[in-house]
């Protein structure tokens, strides 16, 4: 605990039920959450609630679960009624596409300016401080680590009922089907750009990123642009393969521990901030590339 | 519905190409001699509402384009215009707008204008927050669906293919609504230069926050703006080998 001891702090954390697990990113809140001292109250949101809620009580520093089997679109005004009940003063949530959506709503119905993406909780690279009563912020994961599992399973509770009808109403999704490890997750990615021409696999065990070009080209799905306006990916080894490096995909992927770049232009600007350039023909260099690390 | 009023929001940004530089002072971004432009997630959100146009003819009674920002901003919605709005409408003010401060103006704007439909940018690319539809759909209490790929109107109703992490989803909602653009939704058109004529006789109103009733003083206090840390640069090998052989022995990451 390194922040500040202050009386009377509360935080809620806004947790996504996906299937019978959660959001992994719920993992990097609640440890943004626990920067503050206070309790952390989760609340496991979504129609599978219930058996997320199991997890989310045995993770380390959730000191008490709220299970709401809403649908999403009211989760706003859910959350808003929560943080009356437990006079909350901080609302954390990942800085993930539902976050995203929820909580700036959030925000405004209890008339605070919500803060995105936080990359840290009262230390020098923290750059703006809140004034507001409640402050409400997303998390940006890759900026902090995932929470543990604890010993002991917090309590649970239901959620207070809010008279609020859904506004939109969900129709259906077109979920990627991968058998490669999360984008946002992963320990290793391989991106590649406009001049790789598809979506070649790799022997890495990594995760698969692209570039904005790439996905405008139709190689491959829009949730696996990498950068300021898709994912912000930091894993240990990120593979940049025909990306030039504008600054809006670097955005997306400059925290990565080490980058290599391969690309048949010295001059592309990825070269600047790569640990390792190798200049050549990708349709030449990948293949040799895999053939090798399968021989290893 | 009889007719579609649609309102879009846009933004001046420092404009995309340009590499930013903290100013001297660290409180913010130099954009002072710096290019200008539209934020690009609200040329499409123009963009959809011209289509949209273009799709329904006469269904589409009007598009009304509304900025929130210093005096430039005009230049902003004459490109809105040009691309086929009919009129617009400048918030005035040259204090720092915050999200919160800009959903309420929007807010009270759509209370005047009263539109079917507002169209907004998911984010913009100066502050990236991505908030300002969410907060205008709560303040509003009307549906949201952020992240647009795909925008279907079927009289009252609207269908929204949305983009989130995993794929796509798509939503229903009754109109009113409010719609936050991705990328993907469109490729903007260019203002043509008789429609940059033509858009310089379409009426602007230009009103002030405190006409529509709205404190726009900033919630958040910025203390300090600094520049990312400097990547260390890094060697150029020269074969698949080398590069093995450094990743394993010097990077430990394979």
């Amino acid at each position: 605990m390194y922040a500040s001891q202050r009386a009377g702090l509360a935080s809620l954390v806004f947790v996504e039920a996906k299937g019978s697990g959660i959001d992994e990113g719920a993992l990097n809140a609640i440890t943004a959450a626990r920067k503050l001292s206070g309790p952390v109250t989760a609340v496991v949101a979504g129609s599978t609630a219930d058996a997320a809620a199991k997890a989310v009580g045995k993770i380390e520093g959730v000191d008490k679960v709220i299970v709401a089997k809403d649908a999403p679109e009211s989760t706003a005004t859910l959350l808003q009624a929560i943080q009356k009940q437990e006079s909350s003063t901080h609302v954390f949530a990942a800085h993930t596409a539902a976050g995203k959506s929820i909580m700036p709503r959030l925000a405004a119905l209890l008339d605070t300016q919500q803060i995105s993406d936080i990359t840290a909780v009262e230390s020098e690279d923290t750059f703006v401080r809140p004034v507001d009563a409640v402050k409400v912020i997303t998390v940006r994961t890759t900026a902090f680590p995932a929470a543990a599992a604890a010993e002991s399973a917090a309590a649970e509770e239901a959620a207070p009922q809010v008279d609020a009808k859904p506004l939109t109403q969900w129709v259906r999704e077109d979920v990627v089907k991968s058998d490669r490890p999360d984008l946002a997750s992963a320990k290793r990615v391989v991106a590649g750009g406009r001049a790789v021409k598809s979506a070649e696999g790799f022997q890495l065990g990594a995760a698969v990123g692209a570039s904005r070009a790439a996905v405008d080209a139709g190689y491959c799905d829009n949730s696996l642009q990498v950068g300021q306006t898709g994912r912000i990916v930091a894993p240990e080894l990120y593979i940049a393969i025909g990306i030039s490096g504008a600054i809006q995909h670097l955005a997306g992927m400059k925290d990565s521990k080490t980058i290599v770049a391969i690309n048949k232009d010295a001059d592309a600007p990825i070269f600047q901030i790569a640990d390792y350039g190798l200049v050549g023909d990708l349709f030449t260099i990948v293949p040799e590339l895999m053939e090798k690390i399968e021989a290893k | 519905m009889s007719s579609l009023r649609i309102l879009v929001g846009v933004k001046r940004v420092v404009d995309s190409a340009v590499k930013v530089r903290v100013n001297k002072a660290l409180t913010g971004v130099e954009t002072t001699n710096v290019k200008h432009s539209m934020n690009p997630f609200d040329e499409i959100a123009v963009e959809e509402a011209v289509r949209l146009r273009e799709k329904h003819g006469k269904l589409v009674s009007e598009i009304i384009a509304v900025s929130c920002g210093p005096t430039k901003a005009t230049e902003t919605l004459r490109t809105a215009l040009a691309m086929g709005a009919d009129r617009a409408i400048h918030v005035k003010t040259d204090s720092a707008l915050e999200p919160l401060s800009v959903a309420k103006l929007l807010s009270k704007v759509a209370a005047e204008e009263k539109p079917d439909l507002v169209i907004l940018g998911k984010q913009a690319i100066d502050d990236d927050a991505n908030q300002t539809g969410q907060m205008l759909a709560g303040l509003l209490g009307w549906p949201q669906a952020t992240f647009a790929s795909k925008v279907t109107v079927d009289g009252g109703a609207l269908e929204v293919v949305r983009e989130v992490d995993g794929g796509l989803e798509t939503v229903k909602a009754e109109l009113p609504a409010v719609v936050t653009t991705d990328l993907r939704l469109n490729e903007p058109r260019y203002a043509s230069l008789p429609n940059i004529m033509k858009a310089k006789k379409k009426p602007l109103k230009t009103v002030s926050p405190a006409d529509l009733g709205v404190e726009v003083a900033p919630r958040l206090q910025t203390i300090k703006v600094t520049e990312p840390p400097k990547r260390q640069g890094g060697k150029i090998v020269e074969s698949v080998d080398e590069l093995l052989s450094k990743l394993r022995t010097e990077a430990n990451v394979l």
